[in-house]
């Protein structure tokens, strides 16, 4: 094999495709499912620890359902059950993007809903850092439950809870590979189509997209290490 | 307690318990406790370790749920739970023997959380409060500091603070001084002697004998569950009615 002539295809292959645009993609669907996820995962853990039989119950029954489906089922439910057996519009239908802003949507939607239940858990896990007389002090000067969660419980249950929110955020990212399955153009949807097409640089496609993620999910990890002593709860 | 002639005679009621009972399991942790504490009256509750004191303690702001039997503070009965309840604990002081300060808020943001997030006080009124608070209690000058950065008598003593920002009507307090280093301990009951002799309506568990003699109106003596004897403070230590109380005594005074 002529290693020189090797690059030069594969050289080809960035002004055939436009790779920083597919992990534009990744990215964005990852920042928009993070806030997604957490929010709702902020709700799932309350409901968790909340005074309420039924409200608990609830908050398991969906970490347990969720946390136990597979993210393509999801996913693709979002695409064909909630979009075209449904109907469920998320974007202008009039658009000319309309497609495209769909299937974004759609995904957000379904990895919003899937990594909340692990966003749930990791946040639960902080609240239990949280010692009891915390809680104890904030209703014995009156707070209320959702105030004593939001004044005292919470900011601190987050400090304790940024190692595992920061693993389910790495795994977030890599999951946003599954969002090809409903047709965004994000960084495994184009690895299927250079794949395809390009096959004589098989394994430097490989290599590329790995390496694409290594730099995306790097920096976060070491960021979030970073954060959880930064920001730690001194007692 | 109708108590025609004793100490608390004419005062008016404030704390009142009825034949209050409560169960951990198969443990009778409170068992049919009458206990009437009177407005500006100081109660030091003592007895052995597992007596259930600091319960009692922690049922007069529902921090501990009763099995029967009635707690009101002013004539009203204790809610059940929600807003009725949180605004009651407003009226009602706590101060824990772990402090239990917000750990990730300043001495002072401890100090002015309840008045503006309970009470809806401004925030400059509760900061002059709160300074003028923390100077009473001395630690005025450790305002800005997280609480991980005091030691523990200051964190009492803003914990004392805390509870003051909130102008309750009574403060319990449990077991105060017992995870403080010795010398620590003293600092903080010459506040709780200050409290007490302006008026304070307090409820103290604590084993400061000295404390007691000095604030205390009167002592509850706790075993098993039960008020077992209750007394002036003098009175109990001098001459105390019970085995119990006797027993008890013998084995903390002789040290």
């Amino acid at each position: 094999m002529d290693i020189g002539q090797y690059i030069d295809d594969f050289t080809s292959l960035f002004s055939q495709y436009d790779v920083l645009a597919a992990f534009r993609m990744t990215i964005a669907l990852t920042l928009a499912s993070a806030v997604g996820s957490l929010l709702i995962g902020t709700v799932v853990a309350i409901m968790r620890v909340s005074p309420i039989d039924s409200l608990r119950g609830a908050g398991a029954l969906y970490v347990n359902i969720v946390r136990n489906t597979p993210l393509t089922l999801i996913i693709v439910f979002c695409s064909l059950g909630l979009f075209y057996s449904m109907g469920l519009q998320l974007a202008d239908r009039e658009s000319p993007t309309f497609l495209a802003d769909q299937n974004f949507r759609l995904a957000v939607l379904g990895l919003s809903v899937y990594h909340a239940a692990f966003a749930a858990e990791a946040l639960r896990s902080g609240i239990n850092t949280v010692p009891k007389g915390q809680v104890e002090a904030a209703r014995s000067i009156g707070l209320g439950f959702l105030q004593s969660m939001r004044i005292v419980v919470l900011p601190q249950a987050f400090r304790g809870a940024i190692a595992p929110l920061g693993n389910t955020l790495i795994a977030l990212t890599k999951n946003t590979t599954v969002a090809s399955a409903i047709g965004v153009a994000e960084a495994a949807a184009l690895m299927k189509v250079m794949i395809e097409f390009r096959p004589d640089v098989i394994i430097a496609i490989f290599l590329l997209f790995a390496l694409g993620f290594v730099v995306i999910v790097l920096p976060t990890g070491v960021l979030f290490t970073w954060l959880s002593r930064r920001l730690a709860v001194v007692r | 307690m109708a108590d025609v002639d004793g100490p608390t005679a004419g005062m008016e009621p404030l704390v009142v318990l009825t034949g209050v009972n409560k169960h951990f399991g198969s443990l009778h942790v409170l068992q049919d406790i009458d206990l009437t504490v009177h407005r500006g009256e100081v109660v030091v509750v003592i007895g052995p370790s597992g007596s259930g004191k600091s319960t009692l303690c922690r049922t007069i702001n529902r921090l501990e749920t009763i099995d029967s039997g009635s707690i009101t503070i002013d004539g009203v009965p204790l809610p059940d739970e929600g807003r009725a309840l949180a605004r009651l604990r407003a009226d009602v002081g706590m101060v824990f023997q772990s402090f239990n300060l917000f750990a990730h808020k300043t001495v002072l943001e401890n100090v002015t959380l309840g008045p503006v997030k309970a009470k809806g006080m401004r925030k400059a009124e509760a900061t002059e409060l709160a300074t003028h608070l923390l100077e009473r209690v001395g630690v005025a000058d450790q305002a800005h500091k997280m609480p991980a950065q005091l030691s523990g008598g200051q964190q009492q003593r803003v914990a004392i603070a805390r509870a003051l920002a909130m102008r309750p009507k009574v403060i319990l307090f449990d077991e105060p001084t017992s995870a403080l280093d010795p010398e620590m301990i003293n600092e903080v009951l010459d506040v709780m002697v200050a409290l007490a002799k302006d008026g304070m309506t307090m409820v103290v568990v604590t084993h400061e004998m000295g404390f007691a003699r000095k604030a205390a109106n009167r002592v509850i003596f706790m075993a098993d569950g039960r008020i077992v004897e209750e007394a002036e403070p003098e009175t109990f230590f001098t001459a105390p009615r019970s085995e119990r109380a006797k027993d008890f005594l013998s084995k903390i005074l002789t040290h």
